[in-house]
């Protein structure tokens, strides 16, 4: 049992195709008999990756000339559909990602049917795709499913599923046309930025080390970054000190911000709200260290230590870096 | 300028509240506050009004029980007006209602600029700001972590994976901004006096002519077909700091043999 098409959005990560996409194949294949990417840019470029992950065709709109995703890619799939240029599938799937949002709440507008949002697992059940959504910071599973009588669209967190080749053929190659999107198309990325830190990346780490706000002030992040480097971790963030600006954007481990599984999590005051532990409580190890006993974080970790950062992160530190 | 910002107000966070298990969505029957993602946009909008030296910061929020302790917070920080939605028929309505909502309220303003925060703190889908852009026929930029306004234009510093990207935008156009945009101001006393006699406008849904089958349970196209608890993470040993914790991290972390 399962259903006849899945249409995954395509993203690109530097001249390859991005984790989640690939993440989004390998669980698309179990549930659907075919599987199609759609993305912008030109699909020749991913054919052969996304082929080897089991794509059977990549429909891509080609260079938007740094028009927005969103508007773009929805524009020309809608239409592609409406126009019966291809066929509709029965479900999309798109990353939850800032482009993978814009085209998935375009695309709603556009179909007039619902995202099921911040899905991390998909069942099928009959001729119905149900999404998992974990809500209550992960202690409680929802399962919902799209009941218009269009496609349902998924947006997917990252990390949710592994990605794996299957030696698939180069994808075929077929053009989504992006027509006339009038204002809503007009706006422009005119410059592109790289935040990259040394070291391993943060979603990709064997260990992470995290700092919230039980560091105190932004100084205090150097321990972060020191024990990192000690244990050949990657140094991430808790939204609060993002939000306060110690640390950019790119370290935030959440909700918002990036999801991590490493081998090893460690916690350097954190307190542990809902909105970080979701981003990092699929950790294989949890060890967390905050002043507080009664702080959500030793709810999930298998070594927590009531203590202050400043007295066992230098010492840790010292042990640690001979 | 005219500046419409989008607010939600929410259950307090640090009490969160518990699916009905009737209809299995979020019970939303206690006091709604501000939600804090929003209190950036109010903030980015206050200020963007001052810098071009004219304008206004209209409010556009939906809620039940025409409740506006919310709106007065953000009225109070120095918006000056607001429009608030709320009509029986809007309860269990999801994003795309919302949007609908939402967008039917802010074009009655006429706005050269909507802002709204990039997802809510209890629902967080992400896809409300969006959805109203495409609903309005707007230009969008999410995430946005800097926005300023020259002439006719929005210019953007866009969050992406990598880092961010320089946008730049023609207005009427929307915007959501990240938390960290900009540093919320407090209410001041004076401003808290003041908001009580702002004008907020209270609708319905036949006020904006959305009919109450497009919306609420009744326009809703999905279903949540289950709800259980998940698998919970076992908690593990916790010990009090006595100067020696750090050896016992570096044993564990030296027994999963990852250094």
């Amino acid at each position: 049992m399962g259903l006849e098409k899945i249409w995954v959005f395509g993203e690109a990560n530097g001249g390859g195709v991005a984790t989640i996409t690939l993440e989004m194949l390998a669980k698309a294949r179990e549930v659907a008999d075919t599987v199609e990417v759609f993305m912008a840019g030109d699909g020749e470029d991913f054919a052969a990756e996304l082929g080897d992950h089991g794509a059977e065709t990549v429909y891509s709109t080609g260079d938007l000339d740094g028009a927005m995703q969103g508007v773009s890619v929805a524009t020309a799939v809608a239409d592609a559909i409406d126009n019966g240029e291809v066929d509709e599938p029965d479900a999309f799937l798109l990353g939850t990602t800032q482009d993978g949002r814009d085209v998935a709440a375009r695309l709603s507008v556009k179909l007039d049917s619902p995202v099921i949002t911040n899905i991390v697992d998909l069942v099928v059940d009959g001729d119905d795709l149900l999404g998992s959504e974990p809500i209550f910071g992960g202690a409680t599973d929802v399962m919902t499913k799209n009941t218009s009588d269009r496609p349902g669209i998924f947006l997917v967190r990252p990390k949710s599923f592994a990605a794996a080749p299957v030696g698939g053929a180069q994808a075929d190659t077929e053009a989504l046309d992006v027509g006339d999107v009038g204002m809503a198309g007009t706006a422009r990325v005119v410059a592109t930025h790289a935040e990259e830190s040394d070291g391993p990346k943060l979603d990709e780490a064997n260990i992470v080390v995290s700092g919230g706000r039980g560091l105190g002030d932004a100084e205090a992040y150097s321990m972060i970054e020191d024990l990192a480097k000690a244990v050949g971790a990657a140094p991430g963030a808790s939204r609060a000190i993002v939000d306060a600006g110690w640390v950019p954007y790119s370290y935030q481990v959440g909700q918002t911000g990036k999801v991590v599984k490493p081998t090893v999590y460690i916690a350097c005051g954190i307190s542990g709200a809902t909105q970080h532990l979701v981003g990092m409580k699929g950790s294989k190890h949890i060890v967390a260290i905050n002043k507080d006993s009664e702080a959500p974080i030793f709810a999930v970790a298998d070594l927590g230590i009531v203590g202050d950062v400043h007295k066992v992160l230098p010492k840790l530190i010292e042990a640690l870096s001979s | 300028m005219k500046v419409v910002v989008c607010v939600k107000q929410i259950p307090d966070p640090a009490d969160p509240g518990a699916l009905d298990p009737e209809s299995m969505t979020l019970v939303r029957d206690q006091k709604l506050i501000l939600d804090e993602s929003d209190s950036y946009g109010v903030e980015m909008a206050l200020q963007l009004v001052d810098a071009a030296g004219e304008g206004s910061v209209h409010l556009v929020s939906m809620a039940p029980d025409n409740q506006v302790t919310g709106l007065r917070t953000a009225l109070a920080m120095g918006a000056d007006s607001a429009t608030l939605v709320s009509d029986e028929a809007l309860k269990g309505s999801d994003a795309l209602a919302t949007a609908k909502v939402l967008a039917s309220a802010i074009a009655r303003s006429e706005p050269d600029l909507v802002l709204a925060a990039t997802e809510s703190s209890d629902g967080y889908t992400g896809t409300v700001p969006e959805m109203v852009a495409e609903l309005l026929g707007l230009p969008s930029v999410t995430f946005a972590k800097a926005v300023t306004v020259e002439g006719a234009a929005a210019k953007v510093q866009r969050q992406t994976e990598a880092g961010y990207d320089d946008v730049e935008c023609p207005l009427p156009a929307l915007v959501s901004v990240t938390a960290g945009v900009v540093e919320p101001r407090y209410p001041s006393f004076k401003g808290i006096m003041s908001a009580k006699s702002k004008p907020v406008d209270e609708l319905g849904i036949s006020d904006l002519g959305i009919e109450a089958a497009s919306v609420g349970w009744a326009g809703g196209n999905q279903e949540i077909v289950s709800v259980a608890d998940a698998p919970a993470r076992e908690a593990g040993e916790v010990i009090e700091d006595e100067g020696d914790a750090h050896e016992r991290i570096a044993a564990f972390l030296d027994e999963l043999k990852v250094l």
